[in-house]
């Protein structure tokens, strides 16, 4: 374990390509999957435009506000899917016995879960929510820090989403059939961070932001990029604090995930 | 009353997985809230968005997530085994059989839809109705009419998961249409947002299309926005699209056979 971080992402880099190479086997498959994920999330985007068909402002925020949101956070979404999506079916690798395979592999137990069954196929995410996000960003008024602030959001909230998809995931060390469970958290953050969070009474936003820390992935960074007062009244030093909350949420995860490691016991066949 | 026994147990091995199912509902109410509270706002700023009060609204929310594994609004279900057995070319022994393919399937897929209607349904909507103001079915006949609706809810979207699976005697692999099929019906279903709000011929196109049983119907004869004959149009609408599909099905298995036969599997 003593190498250096380096070869790590090189191994990951191997067994990702491995996994491209084999899906590309059904080619067919293998771009309807990275044709349906992006239609997937671009008729995500259109609801919202049909939403706001019915409205000039969603609690506040107009259409290109909330395109930044949306656009932002699925962009962190999607980086953090792609590297590590894998993850979340550790139960089925505890369940068949292939995580006692890969324990007997010197390569870190983490780099070979999440590089496993690596599939392209979030490209099709990626890439709208890039188109979304560039359209949104020409109507913000940009200055050298809230483009600081901007390349930190989406970096602390590849990290949050990181975290988060690692953390619930150990929850499969101890249950192999509640998988689920972990989705009200994961898909439930993302789903969150689509509206603006004021939408939601003042407990739930705490909760996400100390609990499940989605409000840092793109709401309060937003705020400070579009210039606007927190319509919830939290302090304004959240605004700039998400790099904080991506590096305390991975770290904690890494801390479950180790525990979980521990706690592991092989179904012993 | 082989059809009955299928059905029996494919409910049977669903309600193996309890904590599954616990999760699930969990997971599903989640979603529930979250969904709520963005309708919430929508209709706070528009009250009379698509012929819609923030009650309907709401209670379109939950009836969408007691739905949403009813249906397979995602695939899966009994249709997975078959694409699954395609792959491997079990299916040669399912064609062995004295029984017909697709109604084997639809059996089984009534049995899951049974459990999960019992459990992923009911539990969700019963947390909905704890948390938020939701609208029961507006009389004994629309309560009626929503129950038919709903099996005939699950006879569409099975059809439609059968012809996904069935691109399977052809692509092998049927993940990506898959994929693109669950797509279609998150949107069209009405599942991501109510197709009353779908605007100008958007909206005509995707009440026409058959994911407008999935949800929307059902949903709009809950809340009673169907009476009399618009009701029977309703129903009328789900068997129609139950019926052709249905067929579609039996003529595109009659199609593959040739190709197994051919592949002399």
């Amino acid at each position: 374990m003593a190498e250096h971080p380096a070869t790590h992402v090189r191994t990951y880099g191997q067994i990702a390509w491995l996994w491209i190479r084999a899906a590309w086997q059904y080619p067919t498959s293998f771009v309807l999957l990275a044709v349906g994920n992006g239609l997937i999330t671009g008729l995500d985007f259109v609801g919202l435009w049909i939403m706001f068909s019915h409205l000039r402002e969603l609690a506040g925020f107009s259409l290109h506000e909330v395109a930044l949101l949306y656009g932002s956070a699925s962009l962190a979404l999607a980086f953090a899917d792609t590297a590590i999506g894998s993850v979340e079916r550790i139960g089925t690798y505890i369940r068949t016995g292939r995580l006692d395979q890969m324990m007997t592999k010197p390569v870190p137990l983490l780099v070979q879960v999440c590089a496993d069954q690596f599939t392209l196929r979030r490209l099709g995410r990626l890439t709208q929510a890039g188109v979304v996000f560039a359209w949104a960003s020409t109507y913000v008024d940009w200055t050298p820090l809230r483009v600081l602030v901007a390349v930190s959001m989406l970096v602390s909230g590849c990290l949050v989403f990181f975290g988060l998809f690692v953390g619930f995931s150990c929850i499969q060390f101890w249950t192999t059939d509640a998988t689920e469970f972990a989705n009200a958290f994961t898909y439930g953050g993302a789903t969150v961070t689509q509206y603006p969070l004021n939408i939601f009474p003042r407990e739930v936003l705490v909760g996400l932001t100390f609990v499940v820390p989605v409000a840092f992935v793109n709401w309060y960074p937003c705020l400070f990029l579009l210039g606007r007062d927190d319509p919830s009244g939290m302090p304004d030093a959240f605004q700039l604090a998400s790099p904080l909350a991506g590096l305390v949420t991975m770290a904690a995860a890494l801390l479950v995930w180790r525990s979980g490691v521990r706690h592991y016991t092989s179904t012993g066949s | 009353m082989l059809h009955v026994a299928i059905a029996t147990r494919a409910f049977r091995r669903y309600s193996t997985y309890r904590a599954a199912t616990l999760a699930g509902i969990f997971t599903n109410s989640v979603f529930g809230v979250i969904y709520s509270y963005a309708y919430l706002a929508l209709w706070d700023a528009n009250p009379t968005a698509g012929g819609y009060d923030a009650q309907d609204a709401v209670t379109y929310v939950w009836l969408g997530q007691a739905l949403l594994m009813t249906i397979a609004l995602w695939g899966g279900g009994s249709t997975d085994d078959l694409a699954e057995r395609i792959r491997t070319g079990d299916v040669a022994i399912d064609l062995y059989r004295p029984v017909g393919l697709v109604g084997w399937y639809l059996a089984s897929d009534l049995g899951r839809a049974a459990y999960h209607l019992l459990t992923r349904g009911f539990g969700p909507t019963l947390i909905g109705f704890l948390l938020f103001d939701i609208a029961r079915p507006s009389s004994w006949l629309a309560a009626g009419a929503f129950a038919v609706s709903l099996v005939l809810a699950v006879v569409v979207s099975f059809a439609i998961r059968f012809l996904v699976a069935a691109t399977a005697f052809w692509l092998l692999d049927q993940s990506g249409v898959k994929v693109m099929s669950g797509a279609f019906a998150i949107f069209f279903s009405g599942m991501m947002l109510p197709l009353v709000l779908f605007p100008g011929w958007l909206g005509t196109l995707a009440r026409a299309l058959p994911w407008a049983s999935y949800v929307q119907v059902p949903a709009d004869i809950w809340l009673g926005k169907h009476v009399g004959t618009d009701l029977a149009a309703a129903l009328g609408f789900q068997l129609v699209w139950a019926v052709v599909l249905l067929a579609a099905c039996r003529g595109v298995l009659r199609l593959a056979t040739r190709k197994v036969v051919v592949q002399g599997g």
